[in-house]
């Protein structure tokens, strides 16, 4: 497929704080894109590197098969919907959506027909007449979207549009903005450090820190094959427990202080070697409660019922330990339970580079 | 203890609105505002008195006679130098002066503030520094090399010339009070109209301008008040025939021969004091806005 944007090896400093080097990135046509990582990951640099609201140091930013490197924001077919809005305070609703197009010279009789067929497909038409300040948060981010319709963009850019609402809002505009999605096949580029986000929306995720792509991949690889240490952290919650352990060839076990764990189910199996320091990764609902030969015995130390799931948390060899059950699962404070690791889910990471075996 | 009936009264007799400390804050702000209006008392008093009267040395007494005679005179026959007109030129001169000064200064300091604020170009700190650096100058520093330069390029002692001066005199702060009021504004604004495609002028003008409603009264008060209370600098590049009223005032406080009629002097005074007052009444509301600025979050 076609690809919609091209970040080609870009650099970007403010004075000699280096906040991105060398990147690059290749989105493809109607793809939507997630940038996710935690504050100061470069993922909102990136996004207005790409808008050309920041001048790169080096690289180049194709967009369309044209090179915009050095093109004026408005000249790239992009659409941008900020975080705070950004809605112009002193016009209504309506001049909000023209402005773009009233800057370009459109005729009044088309920017009328775009402006109804943005505001029906966000139901937005009652509030044309207001002002930003007369409108909900919600509202204001709808008409804020609005904005990027109205222009035509090929591509749109949201730099966290979510994260001043409140939770419900929150979710009630992903849904939104997922659907949106589906029925105008645009490409989407979105910057988020909500994992939920991400995980719901994107056709790939960009996972970023200090400024470098840990892991680009789908989802689903992302959640059940994190490529590090890193990733694996932060993408999930309740967050993957980690374990220290010491490989032990000839059982094929980890070895984490008196406990063993038999891994020889685990898909990479031949690329550890003996006496190897790794980190053994599992997450919280692959953890089953069972008594065999491999299980380990473990008390309870802590429920928290989350409703639809329950988290107990129990610990190994000191380390806290969370495992999630169905809501409707009942334990107490000091249970002795047996649980044990389905290895095929889990992940094993080298103590080191800290990159998955 | 019946739980259910209304026994959950607070505790102690209701606190009291006014309180000692509070009487006698009252007082003092009384007192304070009776130091200050006495100035304005003694002026409008002297100038509804007749000359005898002045003379007895009864200063705070309400006139025994109400005398008219002071404000017609100051207004319009009392000498100024050689000629005897009253005030009234001096009025229009500084209106001449005021009005297009201060819309010059504004719009400039506008768009200064704006560049440094939005468009932060290389260099733009140090520029921004050495523009606050300006405004702690004494201006009467700069008042010979400026009169240099100007009567080189032909404009001194003229309406241009002094417009030009008091509009480099307001650059500093005007820069400095638009910088700080645009910083305040949230940058993705400015963003989002980049990417709707304005460009420097467009989003000035379209975005900017219907934000600065607050602050641009500030400035304008500021200016209005400053521009026409300004004394040196009229007196030295406005030239003769465009003197303001305060240099006229001026002129007429200070005989050199005659009689000094303090009646008129004070009819001329609070008449040449009136502009700047009731800008101050009409607009301290927005003054108080503006200064608390930061005033218009979405």
């Amino acid at each position: 497929m076609k690809n919609s944007v091209e970040v080609k090896n870009i650099s970007f400093s403010y004075g000699k704080t280096e906040i991105l080097n060398d990147l690059s990135l290749d989105i493809k046509e109607g793809e939507f894109m997630v940038l996710l990582g935690p504050s100061g990951c470069g993922k909102t640099t990136l996004l207005n590197c790409i808008a050309g609201l920041l001048d790169l140091t080096e690289g180049q930013i194709w967009i369309e098969d044209d090179n915009v490197t050095w093109k004026e924001p408005k000249d790239r077919h992009i659409g941008m919907v900020f975080q705070s809005y950004a809605l112009y305070p002193s016009m209504t609703v309506e001049k909000n959506l023209s402005f773009g197009l009233r800057m370009m010279g459109t005729a009044k009789k088309i920017i009328d027909d775009k402006i109804e067929k943005a505001a029906n497909l966000l139901q937005i038409n009652e509030l044309l007449k207001r002002k930003p300040s007369q409108l909900s948060g919600g509202q204001r981010q709808r008409v804020a979207i609005g904005r990027a319709l109205v222009r035509d963009a090929k591509v749109f850019l949201f730099d966290e549009p979510l994260s001043n609402l409140d939770a419900k809002l929150r979710a009630e505009l992903r849904y939104e903005i997922k659907k949106l999605h589906r029925d105008l096949s645009n490409t989407m580029i979105y910057v988020t450090h909500d994992q939920i986000e991400a995980m719901t929306l994107a056709d790939r995720i960009s996972v970023m820190k200090d400024g470098l792509i840990q892991q680009l991949d789908t989802p689903k690889q992302i959640y059940n094959k994190p490529a590090n240490l890193f990733v694996a952290g932060f993408i999930g919650s309740p967050s993957m427990n980690f374990l220290n352990a010491k490989f032990d060839k000839t059982n094929q076990n980890l070895i984490i202080g008196k406990r063993h764990i038999n891994i020889s189910k685990y898909e990479n199996i031949n690329n550890l070697t003996d006496d190897q320091q790794v980190v053994f990764g599992i997450r919280p609902e692959n953890i089953i409660i069972d008594k065999n030969e491999n299980s380990i015995l473990c008390k309870v130390e802590l429920v928290e019922p989350m409703g639809a799931d329950t988290l107990v948390w129990t610990s190994i060899e000191g380390t806290p330990i969370s495992i999630r059950l169905e809501g409707s699962s009942n334990f107490n404070l000091n249970d002795e339970i047996n649980i044990s690791f389905d290895i095929n889910k889990s992940s094993i990471f080298d103590s080191k580079t800290e990159e998955r075996i | 203890m019946n739980i259910n009936s209304n026994n959950f009264q607070p505790n102690g007799p209701r606190p009291k609105h006014l309180t000692i400390g509070r009487i006698g804050m009252y007082c003092f702000i009384f007192m304070c505002a009776l130091f200050f209006l006495m100035p304005l008392y003694v002026m409008i008093v002297t100038s509804l008195k007749d000359m005898d009267e002045i003379r007895s040395g009864n200063l705070l007494y309400i006139p025994k006679v109400l005398s008219f005679y002071a404000w017609p005179k100051a207004w319009s026959e009392a000498c100024t130098g050689f000629v005897c007109e009253g005030l009234k030129p001096g009025l229009i001169n500084s209106i001449k002066i005021t009005v297009p000064s201060v819309i010059v200064s504004v719009s400039l300091g506008a768009i200064n503030g704006y560049a440094l604020a939005f468009w932060r170009f290389k260099g733009a700190y140090f520029f921004f520094g050495l523009c606050l650096f300006g405004a702690f100058i004494p201006y009467q520093v700069m008042v010979y090399p400026l009169l240099k330069i100007e009567s080189a390029i032909g404009i001194y002692s003229s309406l241009p010339g002094i417009i030009l001066v008091h509009t480099i005199f307001g650059m500093p702060i005007l820069t400095l009070i638009f910088r700080n009021f645009y910083a305040s504004l949230p940058i993705d604004l400015f963003k989002a109209a980049r990417i709707d495609g304005g460009n420097f002028i467009k989003i000035f003008f379209y975005v900017i301008i219907p934000m600065s409603t607050p602050i641009t009264i500030v400035a304008v008060i500021l200016q209005v008040t400053g521009i026409w209370n300004d004394f040196l600098l009229g007196l030295v590049f406005a030239g003769r025939d465009n003197q303001p009223m305060t240099v006229q005032l001026n002129n007429i406080v200070q005989v050199d021969y005659g009689v000094a009629e303090y009646n008129v002097d004070m009819a001329a005074t609070i008449l040449t004091s009136l502009v700047p007052l009731f800008v101050y009444f009409i607009s301290g509301r927005w003054f108080v806005r503006g200064i608390a600025a930061g005033a218009i979050k979405g």
